[in-house]
């Protein structure tokens, strides 16, 4: 065992500074609402210094060269028999990354919401929950065993339901975070149940243990193994917001945009990613279930990116951008590239909190303007933007950089992580030619990404402008606490790329490198990924030939001219409105599981067995049947002294007969 | 600290006291002025909790039983004055003294005719509940669980709501049917053992140790036991007493019922059912159907309290759920999930409680406790919000609270046994999700439709300290419940490898008369 | 003492007693019948305690002091029922009836 780099023992303060931020500004919304200074003092600076120790802590476990994860042990959390569950924390290369992501982006958005968020109310109360989220998130993924890991999981979707029902004043807020939080719990049920799992086979939960023993105890594809992996992918699919229980993320927008960001962009979505990464070996030695992730990945990427087709709403088409953006990570993660997902987590983390916050930017102004006409009009439709480039010039930069890395033109990041999952996909084809399929709806995908993303861009910041005669006056660029964060998002979006190019350029494989640790487990059980030059070639070129003829073919066909404001809008026909009313899949969900869960259980649970029969048959017709007894035998009763005197000496006398025989 | 308890003598005399203090209190209560009673129930309550609390540092989980104390009461028929506590009844005792200092709080201002009478009944229930947890002669047993069923019956029926006589009876009618089966098993077991060893006792460790004499009769008088301790749990379908009783009683009623009664019935198995029939118990066809009810316990509390309309109900039947996680990592049998079922104990009586104080604190404001009747009180009273917020996450079971750790404990243990149970039972935590959001939803958020909702106080002072050390508790044994876990194994283990091992041993035996008989 | 005529004049006393209370509706009336029946008691206890010992004539004083308590305490229900009733005839006084 190595010596414990001091620096990394530092990390239990990148928690413990946002937890301390959240009692601070939860206390002060409580009793102190308006001290908006100490609030940001608090809420940004915790956050802030926490992404200095993670600076600490990262370079502490480079210097250290450490192989082995370093796991730091803080108190006994539940031992229980046999069960040995400790508060711990594990430092490895994978968490790292993590932490910086998580710590970095973090801080921009924390930074970016003192703007964007500076005049609501709810000040305090949101610095406090976004703090929260911070520590929670980092418990997630610090902890060094799968309970501590299920606090941060759980923890983030808490955040994530307080704040989207931020505004909770509107129902339609309120039910968006319940649906959130409420859809996390499905998926978080598989999650318990994967533990129980591990743990009945195993009789531990700690990830070092779990993945020493589940080589040499669980055969590689059997049922165990499968079963665990499927159950903790169902775990994902609810965080992560994969097919079928993605349909709260795109409600989920009506949180505060940096929230949008920050939460349901950059990191808590990708948690499940993260899961599959940490726990590569027992889904290395599931072919089956991997199978299924990358299927469920490749699936969810085409099928979102549909949708995204057509929403109007700028904060939607972004949201089902993530989903299909996750849907590649998945598809990385699930063909065994668990470093290409990782890559693809971090330029994501990058560039859709860009697009996120430049979405936030386009809003703000577009809600000061209306705000200063006193119109009521959707600050978020793309029917009420266009041409808004000329207002703003940074954010329209800024959202293009955003876009062309989402979209996946080079040199931008998304591309090459975007390419390296395709590319792994492409080349795991050749074993099992299922994955050509999912290689094909990736790439299908890519078609549909550069199409939204440019119909977005150009829709919001080209051609004329829509909102309003009197409103134009009033757009402006937002302020440099909200367009500096960007800045910075931007040149990450631009340049993260680096980390871990191709293996045809030369520098290639960073992260992969860095990683190596931890994605060695896994990779015992899975096959040489093994592409020649050409192909590789082949498919950048690919990749970059779809790209532009995305942007191309957007740019040539869609008309902002003939876009009409919001409120003049007509509906679409055929099939545009089935996109734009996202395939109906949240009616259907509604109609066969809300709407008959509920009534079973009133109509048929309370109603009927509850109150008819339980307490109406059972007991209270006990009670009844009791009551009918005495009201016969009270019928003896006449109140008169005399009857019952006599009946009293009749009785004496049969008494007396019989006793003297 | 144990070191200086001892000094004192504690082990010797902190069961009397804590028998005493109340009844004693009560007494004063009656003498005393009314406007004094809350005052005297307050401090006799406190001065409870404090005699009481020694028992955490002076408690040593490796001793079994201990603190015990016996007296001959009615001893030509072997009735003895016998207490002592141990890991499994410890918590109860201590979550019964910790309860009531704030029951009477929480009373406050909520009674406000008759208060001699219904402090002197709250003191005299105090007694009868700690009775119940420390009691190891089993008359003495049944004569405190009777001893708290009255007070309770008053409380309900004097001070509750509109239906409180209805709901008053059938909680007492039911809980008595139960109870008298109880007895007359207790009676049988007394004279079965009595017969064969010539010691007629009803000793708790004489009948334990003599237990095999009662294989005759086994099965009836686990069923007589057994259905007792239903009714009180209450297991699936015994309970409708229970939304009734809890939405008619007065807000300290229903978290005592929530809080503490409801875990006599859970206690009773463990302590009672269990041990003395364990080759009943665990049969399969009676293990089987405990399992069975108890999932459809936790299933069917969750969804019927969904879709309730009256907030007190809702957590009426999300007791019924919660028991259900109780009852099945008993009948689970393995080290995590006994130990989760005590965990669960503890907390339903400290989460289900606050949600009771807070559910009060509404109607005290407004006079109604219909979920339709509120809507964004988080608006108007933040604080209330907040703390009904992280309530109600810890009765969802959100890791980080205390929630978490006692269902975790369960299902983790449960799966072992009975991994299809467990799974089942694991979508008992989606459901919970759904309906204590759902509420909090039409509570706390959207909008403040209602005009009488605008100028609602947020939580008076007194209110915060009824709440406050719930709070603590939530975050404690949802951080660091070891301290807990610690005192409770050795007694769990004792409890396993006993039931356990006489199950098997019987079954052993079983064989062995079958095949001496062909 | 003769036994025989005392416990014969015992069961006619004890037989009027019953009648009274059987056909008669006035409850003070009643009343002194149930009284005439437990002296017809107490004169048989006295009659038999001749042969059996002391232990009878104890029971007596018993009977006796019971007998007086219950008159005190009947004679108060009597009263209290006038007052409500206006009378004492116990075919108007039905307040047991089921």
């Amino acid at each position: 065992m190595t010596e414990i780099p001091e620096a990394v023992r530092l990390v239990w303060l990148a928690a413990a500074l946002p937890l301390l931020g959240f009692l601070a500004n939860g206390a002060l919304s409580l009793f102190r609402p308006a001290a908006r200074r100490a609030v940001t003092a608090i809420g940004v600076g915790t956050v802030a210094a926490a992404f200095a120790v993670s600076v600490l802590v990262a370079a502490g476990l480079a210097g250290s060269g450490a192989h082995e994860p370093v796991v730091l042990t803080y108190w006994s959390w539940i031992p229980a028999g046999d069960l040995v569950l400790n508060l711990a924390f594990q430092v490895d290369q994978l968490s790292v990354v993590m932490l910086l992501v998580v710590t970095g982006v973090g801080a921009l958005i924390h930074v970016f919401s003192i703007g964007y968020m500076g005049e609501d109310p709810g000040y305090a109360r949101y610095f406090a929950y976004l703090n929260l989220f911070i520590f929670f998130m980092l418990v997630l993924v610090l902890g060094s065993n799968f309970p501590v890991m299920f606090v941060g999981w759980e923890g983030v979707g808490l955040c994530s339901y307080l704040l989207i029902g931020f505004w909770f004043e509107d129902k339609a807020n309120a039910n968006a975070g319940k649906k959130a939080f409420i859809m996390n719990r499905i998926g978080d049920a598989g999650f318990l149940i994967a533990m129980f799992l591990i743990f009945r086979s195993l009789g531990t939960l700690e990830f070092t243990e779990v993945f020493r023993l589940a080589p040499v105890s669980f055969e590689v594809g059997g049922t165990l193994i499968t079963l665990i992996t499927l159950a903790l992918f169902l775990g994902c699919t609810g965080k992560s917001a994969q097919i079928p229980l993605y349909t709260w993320l795109p409600d989920a927008m009506a949180g505060p945009t940096p929230v949008s960001a920050l939460i349901h962009a950059a990191t808590m979505v990708t948690a499940g990613v993260y899961l599959v990464a940490r726990a590569n070996v027992l889904f290395a030695m599931a072919p089956i279930s991997s199978a299924v992730v990358a299927g469920i990945g490749a699936l969810t990427a085409l099928f979102a990116a549909t949708i995204a087709l057509k929403q109007w709403d700028i904060k939607k088409v972004i949201a089902y951008s993530t989903v299909s953006q996750l849907g590649y990570m998945f598809l990385g993660v699930g063909v065994g590239a668990y470093v290409s997902g990782i890559f693809h987590l971090v330029t994501h983390a990058f560039f859709k909190a860009l697009m996120f916050l430049a979405a936030g930017n386009v809003i703000y102004a577009l809600h000061q303007a209306y705000h200063a006409t006193h119109r009521h009009e959707d600050a978020q439709d793309l029917r009420n933007m266009g041409g808004l480039h000329r207002y703003m010039p940074w954010t329209a930069a800024l959202m293009w950089i955003g876009g062309l890395a989402n979209i996946g033109l080079p040199p931008f990041s998304g591309f090459f992580s975007k390419d390296s999952i395709l590319a792994a996909a492409f080349a795991r084809g050749h074993d099992a030619p299922i994955f050509y399929v999912f290689w094909a709806l990736g790439t299908v995908g890519a078609v549909f990404t550069a199409l939204y993303i440019t119909r977005l861009l150009i829709y919001t910041f080209h051609g004329p402008n829509r909102t309003g005669e009197a409103e134009r006056q009033h757009l402006r660029e937002a302020p440099p606490v909200m367009t500096g964060p960007l800045v910075i998002l931007g040149l990450g979006s631009v340049f993260a790329g680096v980390l871990n190019l191709p293996h045809v350029l030369p520098a290639a494989g960073w992260l992969e490198h860095w990683l190596e640790p931890v994605t060695s487990l896994g990779a015992v059980f899975l096959p040489e990924f093994h592409l020649t030059a050409g192909t590789e070639w082949g498919l950048l070129a690919l990749a970059t030939a779809i790209a532009v003829a995305g942007i191309a073919a957007a740019w040539r066909l869609l008309k902002p001219e003939a876009l009409v404001p919001a409120r003049q809008a007509v509906p679409e026909r055929g099939i545009e409105r089935v996109l734009a009313n996202k395939y109906y899949v949240d009616e259907i969900y509604d109609a066969l599981i809300v709407r008959p869960l509920i009534w079973f259980s009133e109509r048929v649970l309370w109603r009927t067995v509850d109150a008819l029969l339980i307490d109406g048959v059972a007991v209270n017709g006990m009670a009844r049947l009791t009551r009918l007894f005495g009201w016969i035998g009270s019928r003896l009763q006449t109140g008169q002294v005399g009857t019952y005197v006599v009946l009293f000496v009749l009785g004496t006398l049969v008494l007396l007969r019989v006793m003297a025989g | 600290m144990a070191g200086l308890l001892e000094g004192m003598g504690y082990q010797t005399w902190v069961l009397d006291a804590l028998l005493v203090i109340p009844i004693a209190g009560a007494a004063v209560v009656m003498l005393r002025p009314e406007k004094e009673s809350k005052w005297i129930a307050l401090w006799v309550t406190l001065a409870e909790f404090a005699a009481s609390m020694g028992m955490w540092w002076s408690f040593d989980p490796q001793a079994g039983m201990q603190f015990q104390v016996v007296r001959p009461w009615i001893a030509d028929w072997g009735i003895f004055y016998r207490l002592g506590v141990d890991g499994i009844s410890l918590f109860m005792v201590l979550l019964t003294t910790f309860t009531m200092p704030l029951a009477v709080l929480g009373s406050w201002n909520y009674i406000e005719r008759r208060e001699r009478a219904y402090y002197a009944l709250m003191l005299l229930l105090t007694t009868g509940m700690i009775g119940v947890f420390v009691a190891l002669d089993l008359f003495l047993f049944y004569v405190f669980w009777e001893l708290m069923l009255i007070p309770m019956y008053f409380i309900i029926g004097v001070w509750g709501g509109e239906q409180r006589l209805y709901a008053a009876i059938k909680f007492f009618i039911y809980t008595f049917l139960g109870s008298l089966l109880m007895l007359v098993a207790i009676l049988v077991a007394y004279y079965l053992v009595g017969r064969a060893t010539g010691e007629y006792s009803f000793a708790y460790d004489h009948l334990l140790r003599n237990a095999g004499y009662l294989r005759p009769a086994a099965f009836w008088l686990f069923a007589a036991f057994a259905l007792a301790f239903a009714i009180k749990v209450p297991v699936f379908p015994f309970h409708t007493w229970l939304p009734d009783a809890h939405v008619e009683a007065p807000t300290a009623g229903s978290v005592i019922l929530a809080g503490i009664l409801l875990k006599m019935g859970t206690y009773g198995f463990l302590r009672f059912a269990l041990p003395l029939f364990p080759e009943v118990a665990l049969s399969p066809s009676v293990a089987t159907l405990v399992v069975v009810l108890a999932i459809v316990g936790i299933v069917y509390g969750a969804l019927v309290a969904m879709v309730q309309p009256d907030f007190k109900k809702l957590i009426a039947y999300s007791s019924v759920s919660h028991l259900g996680f109780v009852m099945l990592g008993i009948w689970a049998l393995t080290e995590q999930s006994v130990q989760g079922a005590i965990i669960v104990m503890i907390n339903h009586g400290i989460s289900t409680g606050a949600l009771f104080f807070l559910a009060g604190m509404l109607y005290e404001r407004r006079h109604t406790r219909a979920i339709a009747e509120f809507g964004g009180l988080a608006r108007v009273m933040p604080g209330f919000a907040a703390v009904l917020t992280v309530v109600a996450l810890s009765s969802i079971g959100l890791p980080g609270t205390n929630g978490f750790v006692g269902e975790f404990l369960v299902l983790l243990g449960t799966f072992r046994t009975h991994p299809i149970a467990a799974a089942v039972a694991t979508t008992g935590v989606i459901f919970a999700a759904a309906y204590l959001l759902w509420a909090l939803q039409r509570v706390l958020f959207e909008s403040l439709s209602k005009e009488e909702n605008r100028h609602l106080p947020d939580l008076s002072r007194r209110e915060v300290l009824v709440l406050a050390p719930l709070l603590a508790m939530i975050v404690w044994i949802g951080v660091y419940p070891a301290p807990f876990l610690r005192r409770i194994e050795p007694a769990t283990q004792a409890l396993i490898t006993e039931v356990r091992g006489a199950a098997s041993s019987s079954a052993a035996a079983l064989l062995q008369e079958a095949s001496d008989g062909n | 003492m003769l036994l025989g005529p005392s416990l014969a004049v015992s069961a006619i006393l004890f037989s009027l007693g019953v009648a009274g209370v059987l056909l008669r509706r006035n409850a003070i009336v009643i009343f002194m019948c149930v009284e005439l029946m437990l002296n017809a008691v107490n004169l048989s206890f006295i009659a038999l305690a001749q042969q059996l010992g002391p232990q009878g004539q104890v029971i007596v004083f018993f009977v006796m002091a019971v007998a007086a308590a219950e008159a005190a305490v009947g004679l108060a229900i009597i009263l209290a029922i006038y007052r409500h009733k206006q009378t004492v005839d116990i075919q108007n006084i039905n307040l047991l009836r089921g």
